[in-house]
């Protein structure tokens, strides 16, 4: 009986120190990631220089961005980034992440050195790769030329067509690392008994990789694919400090666009609107692979709370 | 629980993971089983050589006098190694760029933990509707790219008149490093038992007794994950210093470097002993915890 009426005033003294609990977290992630969030819709629908006040115009940016080829071009090259990465970073990691589950021990001595890159920021790793690929001072032009490829030398950064699918090579060298390590979680996760019985009922090594190691990774799969589609929005440090955008347009990714319009060419409203289509891609895109994958499981658990 | 022995587990490179080999196969199968071994061997060394050279190319060059730059064949170590470029990045502000990223790195993580480890104990132990549409408010957060929030920042920032101060960074990093905090720390602390907790609440405990003797040291896992994995992120930030700052007084690491670069111009010796200077705290993590610092990096997302 004692326990019936306990509820109510337990439940109500708990819901107050929640509120108060959580309140300091929320007040710095409302002030300066939510309310950003909802400012940026506005100074969508305005003209503004960052100065003088700014102006409404209701849809004027977004009916503009439909004839604009700039911010078209670089929602496109976006995109792109998305489909590369995918396509280069997954089967390379999980090669990779398999490799390293191996027993042997060079493998695990392999891994330790494979995960250097993860400890060096982008704007570390684009001046390296920029001094690598200077076609004066670098390295990657001789050494072409030492090995009798002389003919494969190139302005590397400075070439339109090729700039970039080389700032892609540099992100898959910082990236795969680290879907290698969330691979490498999965594959050690198999039970090992899968295999025993494969092989005692005659399957091959590739068998083996198609019949159990792939169906067992998909849960990585799809953490990793979310990452990455998630995480190709956000690429600004490794391309400006690079490219800058250039040559031309030919680098310049959505989140370039968005920082050279509003702080560059301070059209501060233009440059919102941009940043408005990155958010709804970025949360978008998460809610859909949030649906589609096994990541749902995650708020199947927080039912039970 | 599942997650963390599972991130524990992907790292743990323990040599007593190398078992004795399986009985000789017979001798019919012998040349399939060396090919098997030669083919992932080569992939691996592919890999090495191209994740690990560009390590090896930074740490040479940055050993490498001006004078030999152009001289040396420059994938080989320098025949004339020298610190002189370390010393040359040493006396232009180096300290005060170090200073500084280390300030906002530790104010930012410190609070990021504290504040994250109230709402996490909040949201798992109160358990009502409004605890879980606050949890699910945070998890929102992890699909807003920051790039999508920063002219709204900038404003929000000079309206405060602390544009060009390292509060500037400050603010916002902890902002964004909430989210995944939050739900390390959720996921781990749902698991204390609640029996614990209960009897502690039975035996008159309040809430931050129960936090400084329960969950505090059954936590510390998912602490040291949440602090390796925010320090990384706030010591690796660029777009937030490149808008926010202005001058060389407050500036951090990685805006130091692309400033380096205009400063040293083609001084690339230079410019890369900058670049390597600025990793060495990561690195010294790295040599002394890795396996914390992997499964840092892995936090939240191995489900």
């Amino acid at each position: 009986m004692s326990a019936i009426m306990k509820v109510p005033k337990t439940a109500r003294r708990s819901n107050w120190f929640a509120v108060l609990w959580t309140a300091p977290a929320l007040i710095f992630y409302v002030a300066f990631a939510i309310i950003p969030l909802f400012i940026a819709l506005y100074y969508s629908f305005t003209r503004w220089n960052g100065l003088a006040p700014a102006t409404w115009i209701g849809l004027g940016n977004w009916r503009a961005l439909f004839s604009d080829q700039v911010t078209l071009t670089s929602l496109s090259l976006t995109i792109q980034v998305m489909v590369i990465s995918w396509i280069v970073q997954t089967p390379i990691s999980m090669l990779l992440g398999v490799f390293m589950a191996g027993k042997q021990l060079y493998r695990s001595v392999f891994g330790v050195l494979y995960f250097i890159p993860l400890l060096f920021s982008a704007v570390a790793i684009a001046l390296t790769w920029q001094n690598m690929l200077d076609p004066n001072f670098g390295v990657v032009n001789p050494l072409l030329s030492a090995i009798g490829l002389s003919g494969l030398t190139r302005v590397w950064l400075g070439d339109p067509h090729l700039a970039f699918y080389v700032v892609m090579v540099i992100v898959s060298w910082q990236f795969i690392p680290f879907h290698a390590l969330l691979y490498l979680g999965g594959a050690r996760q198999i039970p090992k008994e899968l295999y025993e019985a494969a092989t005692i009922d005659g399957g091959g090594r590739i068998q083996n990789f198609f019949a159990i190691t792939l169906p067992q990774l998909k849960y990585t799969i799809i953490t990793s694919t979310t990452l990455i589609f998630t995480g190709s929005l956000t690429y600004f440090d490794l391309f400006w400090v690079t490219t800058q955008g250039g040559p031309g347009y030919a680098t310049r990714v959505l989140p370039l666009q968005m920082y050279i319009t509003a702080f560059l060419n301070e059209q501060v409203g233009y440059g919102s609107m941009v940043a408005v289509v990155l958010a709804a891609f970025g949360i978008a895109l998460s809610f859909i692979l949030l649906r589609f994958s096994g990541f749902s499981k995650m708020s199947s658990q927080l039912e039970g709370l | 629980m599942a997650t963390h022995s599972r991130i524990q587990n992907a790292i743990d490179t323990d040599l007593s993971h190398k078992t004795a080999l399986a009985a000789p196969q017979p001798k019919r199968q012998f040349n399939q089983s060396s090919l098997w071994e030669i083919v992932p061997a080569a992939f691996g060394v592919l890999w090495l050589v191209f994740s690990f050279y560009p390590v090896l190319y930074m740490l040479f060059t940055s050993l490498q006098s001006q004078q030999y730059l152009f001289t040396d064949v420059p994938w080989s170590f320098p025949s004339h190694p020298t610190l002189e470029n370390y010393v040359t990045v040493l006396e232009n502000g180096f300290f005060t760029y170090f200073a500084n990223t280390v300030f906002v790195t530790v104010v930012s993580v410190f609070v990021i933990l504290v504040v994250s480890l109230l709402a996490a104990y909040a949201i798992s132990q109160a358990r009502s509707r409004y605890t879980r549409n606050i949890f699910n408010l945070f998890l929102l957060g992890l699909a807003i790219p920051l790039q999508a929030t920063i002219i709204p920042i900038y404003a929000i920032v000079s309206d405060l008149h602390l544009y060009d101060t390292l509060f500037a960074l400050i603010l916002p990093s902890i902002a964004f490093g909430i989210p995944l905090s939050i739900l390390v720390l959720v996921t781990y602390i749902r698991d204390i038992p609640r029996e614990l907790h209960e009897s502690m609440l039975l035996d008159g405990a309040n809430h931050w007794r129960i936090l400084y003797n329960l969950v505090l040291p059954l936590s510390r896992p998912a602490i040291i994950t949440v602090i390796i994995y925010e320090t990384i992120q706030v010591w690796n930030s660029y777009l937030f210093p490149l808008v926010l700052t202005q001058s060389q007084s407050v500036a951090v690491l990685p805006l130091s470097l692309a400033n380096f670069r205009g400063q040293f111009t083609t001084n690339v010796p230079a410019i890369l002993a900058a670049v390597f200077l600025s990793a060495t705290p990561i690195i010294l993590l790295y040599v002394f915890g890795r396996r914390q610092l992997l499964g840092g990096l892995v936090a939240g997302f191995s489900k």
